[in-house]
């Protein structure tokens, strides 16, 4: 269920913009330089939330839309920016993500691009040059994200003569962490596959050090891949948000797609997994269904924190569909929804009443919840409100190893059972007192206005 | 008296009725059974007087002994006090090999107490004693003694080393200890004809603040409540209490009945769990005031409570009763809740197919029998195989037990609740039977337990099986590689 409602002010956005999703994108193709076509503000704030976020170095760059240049077309930048990119990082691909800036003012970018390509092929050699149009004005990362991923899809990827059947492509989600990823390439290992994950964060930025300086993003999906993505034998796409490049990977290279909107629970985990038994026509490994066996336990010893707690989400909506059916599965009931954009055809599925909308609406609805779930700017609430914050998505700029936790199939969503009930365990500090177990108060409100006592820590 | 004379004298307890009916000389030898080496479980003596009394919040609890004693037991339990938080810091003297070898016990434990006193100056400090300390023969009542002249304040000598005995006679020595060292220590000057005091009531997670204010309510002055959120004045002075409820447990009954020779205070035993019994404790911690001399009033007012606080809980309970209606539940727990929640776990819409009566004294089994009617449906102890057999199989929807036996019910993806001492939620009193109801409900109705017992789509050597839950859209489009091959891949 989605409700929408025209508002003239956001309190403490929850949103992050479109082209900050399609540069995110763009990171994980190896040897891409994302170029924000904007004015150099639009970069240098993202790029502060990706160094926030991920603690290292980020290649991102701008066009540097200045007045002038707004006012008389920006297609000189554009090439500029492009020519430089090439010269000083020898990027293998530039992505260009649109803002709302250039939008407004309206151009027609793909064939200014297709222009520069075409008249500087010279200067450009093999570096390839992606149009993502991302204004600010709408979506959101997942939107953004999604765009990217469509374009170097349109872009790149060429109809293939023959299909491999140990290829597999997999379309990831924008809140896949570098764990997650892992999680999903390892489980597709492990029956035969030769996954092409696509972006493929894992390898650009999973925080290692290189024994040299890269200008560039170092690792992840590379070009030749994305060109062959069709020679796959399936393509399995995770989240609503990515069946927009899946469909533009079908209408290219005619790939069948399956659509998995969640990898996080015992379900969802074993669909991923059949699929992957049915497209190999191997048995499920004895080390996976160990693994499931384990989420179970997990599922066993955590059930106790989350039946009747209320969790308050505010999320993008694929995360919030994830984990609003993670805390269904769990026992736990969603009292709070609020997604970032309506447009994503996932909202209608979520297990709960979903209100568009900020962290101001959290702030306001959340009153009485177990915990919020939200990224790290959701603090603000919790300490307000005195709820546990769990921090999910992007940004967590105040938590380390962001990159690394993962709610992915079995292991994954094992470390979020974990997690979330510790968080609770941990918050639970206020130990009972005689005023908050009075029978005698609140006699007025007789139906248990009063909510039930906090279990103790051990 | 030496050890072996206060155990015997605490064994022979007329006011049991097991000890009742055993002849002269089986009573002689107490009712400590031998354990068994190897298929023994349960906690000793030491045990059972630091779960006594422990919970006394204002007192320091110093351990005489080597660490594992108090250093893998500390903090385990869930008693609130509503102020001081002394008593759960942990104090132990640690003996090491030296200090055993070369006899530096006592002397070590007589500077930890002075430690305790500049630290943290408790009205009163209580000593444990341990196997190690009792086997070298440090005299901890002479040490105590010496220390609490010197220290200007009482320390209080727990002789109930482990090797003595199971946790029982722990509790029982324990409240022996208070009636040597503490109670009528201290004459109060407040005295009220509406004074009682609660035995055996632990205030676990808070719960007896469910039933306080309603005592209060009605003008009853708990005057010590033994040991849940106590502090050392309030049981120095509950020999002035007009009477005693002792909470469900023979553990203190010793405590009770010598509480009535010494001091003439009637008791009764009853129990906060459930509707039915929070209304039977009321009425007899009133009845018993009136006989001593309280205005006959309070049974009106009481009566009138009773009422008001039923209907209360009814009324919360109403939503509940569908979910809960016909769940079958297996009672694991024995004592006195072999019965009381029975009847109570009835009342809200449930049936109690099978119910464990160890430890039940035989009157409890009775009624237990009254209660479920037919005798199959009582059992002493079942296997651990048996109860995961019965949980598999679907015979119950819901296990409530001790933490015990949890995982064989979580093993058998059987919802389960922790109804001993180790839950994690206030149960007692009316609120208290609501929130167990409450609970009740969230587990047997989790959705984790459907989840988990759907099998995995696939057989046990991991083979997909026939029908899979798979998207329409999917199933047509690699239907082609079902079995592994590739063939007219172009279309695919």
């Amino acid at each position: 269920m989605s409700a929408t409602e025209v508002r003239s002010l956001s309190t403490n956005p929850l949103k992050s913009s479109q082209p900050l999703g399609a540069a995110y994108a763009f990171l994980g193709v190896e040897g891409a330089m994302p170029l924000l076509h904007g004015s150099q503000g639009c970069t240098a704030f993202a790029l502060v939330l990706f160094v926030r976020h991920f603690k290292e170095t980020i290649p991102i760059q701008t066009t540097a839309m200045n007045e002038i240049s707004t006012v008389l077309g920006g297609a000189d930048h554009l090439e500029e920016a492009i020519l430089n990119i090439r010269t000083r990082a020898n990027p293998k691909l530039i992505g260009v993500c649109t803002t709302a800036l250039v939008e407004t003012r309206g151009e027609d970018f793909a064939a200014d691009i297709a222009s520069i390509v075409d008249r500087r092929a010279d200067a450009l050699g093999d570096c390839r040059v992606v149009l993502a149009e991302t204004p600010d004005f709408r979506g959101s990362i997942e939107d953004g994200w999604s765009a990217a991923v469509a374009a170097m899809i349109e872009a790149m990827t060429q109809p293939a003569a023959r299909r491999d059947p140990e290829r597999l492509v997999i379309l990831a989600p924008s809140h896949f962490t570098v764990g997650d990823i892992e999680v999903v390439r390892q489980t597709a290992e492990l029956f035969g596959f030769a996954p092409v994950v696509l972006p493929d964060i894992s390898g650009s930025l999973d925080g290692t050090v290189p024994d040299r300086w890269i200008p560039s993003a170092y690792g992840g999906t590379t070009v030749a891949d994305i060109e062959t993505l069709g020679a796959a034998c399936h393509c399995v796409a995770i989240g609503e948000h990515m069946r927009r490049p899946a469909e533009a990977l079908k209408r290219k290279t005619g790939l069948a797609y399956t659509l998995l909107p969640t990898l996080t629970g015992l379900a969802a985990a074993d669909r991923f997994v059949a699929l992957l038994a049915r497209l190999s026509g191997r048995p499920v490994p004895a080390s996976i269904r160990r693994r499931r066996s384990q989420l179970q336990d997990a599922m066993l010893d955590g059930h106790f924190h989350f039946g009747g707690r209320k969790m308050a989400i505010a999320a993008e909506p694929d995360l919030l569909y994830q984990m609003a059916s993670f805390f269904a599965e769990m026992g736990a009931e969603t009292s709070v929804a609020i997604a970032s954009t309506p447009d994503s055809a996932i909202l209608d599925a979520v297990p709960a009443e979903v209100v568009v909308g900020d962290l101001g609406d959290l702030e306001q609805r959340a009153v009485g919840a177990d915990l919020l779930v939200s990224h790290a700017h959701g603090r603000q609430a919790s300490e307000r409100l005195g709820i546990p914050l769990f921090r999910v998505g992007f940004p967590i700029f105040d938590r380390l190893g962001a990159q690394h936790r993962r709610s992915a199939l079995y292991e994954g969503t094992r470390d979020l059972i974990f997690e979330v009930a510790n968080t609770l365990i941990a918050a639970d500090h206020h130990h009972p007192t005689p005023e908050s177990l009075d029978p005698l108060r609140n006699r007025e409100t007789l139906h248990d206005s009063r909510p039930s006592p906090e279990p103790r820590r051990h | 008296m030496s050890l072996k004379a206060r155990i015997a004298s605490v064994f022979d307890e007329p006011a049991c009725p097991t000890n009742r009916e055993k002849s002269e000389t089986t009573r002689k030898k107490g009712c400590s059974k031998p354990l068994t080496p190897g298929a023994a479980a349960g906690g000793c003596a030491f045990d059972g007087a630091k779960i006594v009394l422990q919970p006394v919040t204002d007192v320091a609890h110093l351990i005489h002994g080597p660490l594992a004693c108090e250093g893998n037991s500390w903090d385990n339990r869930h008693s609130v006090s509503s102020g001081p938080d002394l008593w759960r810091r942990s104090f132990t003297t640690d003996l090491s090999e030296l200090d055993i070898v070369m006899g530096n016990g006592e002397k070590k434990l007589f500077k930890a107490i002075r430690t305790i006193v500049e630290r943290h100056d408790p009205p009163a400090i209580f000593v444990y004693s341990t196997c190690v300390a009792a086997l070298i023969g440090d005299d901890i009542a002479a040490v105590c003694e010496r220390a609490g002249e010197r220290f200007g304040r009482p320390v209080v000598p727990v002789e109930a080393p482990g090797f003595a005995g199971s946790k029982n006679l722990g509790n029982r020595l324990a409240g022996q200890t208070l009636l040597d060292h503490v109670i009528g220590t201290v004459e109060p000057d407040d005295v009220t004809p509406y004074d009682v005091n609660i035995l055996g009531e632990y205030n676990l997670l808070g719960e007896f603040w469910f039933v306080k204010p309603l005592l209060e309510e009605l003008g009853i002055r708990l005057r010590a409540v033994i040991p849940g959120d106590a502090r050392y004045r309030d049981i120095a002075t509950a020999h002035r209490a007009k009477a005693n409820m002792m909470v469900c447990s023979s553990a203190l009954i010793n405590l009770a009945r010598g509480m009535q020779e010494r001091w003439g205070i009637p008791y009764f035993e009853g129990s906060f769990y459930g509707i039915a019994d929070t209304s039977a404790a009321i009425r007899g911690i009133c009845g018993l005031l009136v006989e001593g001399g309280a205005p006959a009033d309070l049974l009106d007012r009481a009566e009138a409570l009773i009422a008001r606080e039923e209907a209360i809980a009814w009324q919360r309970i109403a939503p509940l009763k569908p979910r809960l209606a016909g769940k079958r539940v297996l009672l694991n727990t024995g004592g006195v809740k072999s019965w009381s929640m029975v009847d109570a776990l009835q009342e809200a819409g449930m049936e109690v197919i099978r119910t464990s009566i160890k430890k039940s004294t035989e009157e409890d089994k009775a009624r237990a029998l009254a209660a479920l009617k037919d005798e199959k449906h009582l059992f002493d102890r079942l296997p651990p195989r048996e109860i995961y057999r019965m949980l598999a199989d679907g015979e119950a929807d819901i296990m409530l037990s001790g933490s015990r036996t949890q995982f064989i019910a979580l093993k058998a993806k059987t919802p389960w609740l922790d109804v001993n001492q180790e839950r994690h939620h206030p149960y007692a009193g009316y609120e208290g039977f609501v929130e167990l109801l409450k609970r009740i409900d969230l587990a047997v109705n989790s959705p984790v337990f459907p989840a988990l017992r759907a099998p995995a789509p696939w057989d046990e050597a991991g083979r997909l099986l026939d029908a899979p839950d798979m998207p329409v859209e999917v199933t047509h489009s690699f239907r082609k590689f079902a079995g592994g091959v590739l063939e007219d891949a172009d279309d695919c």
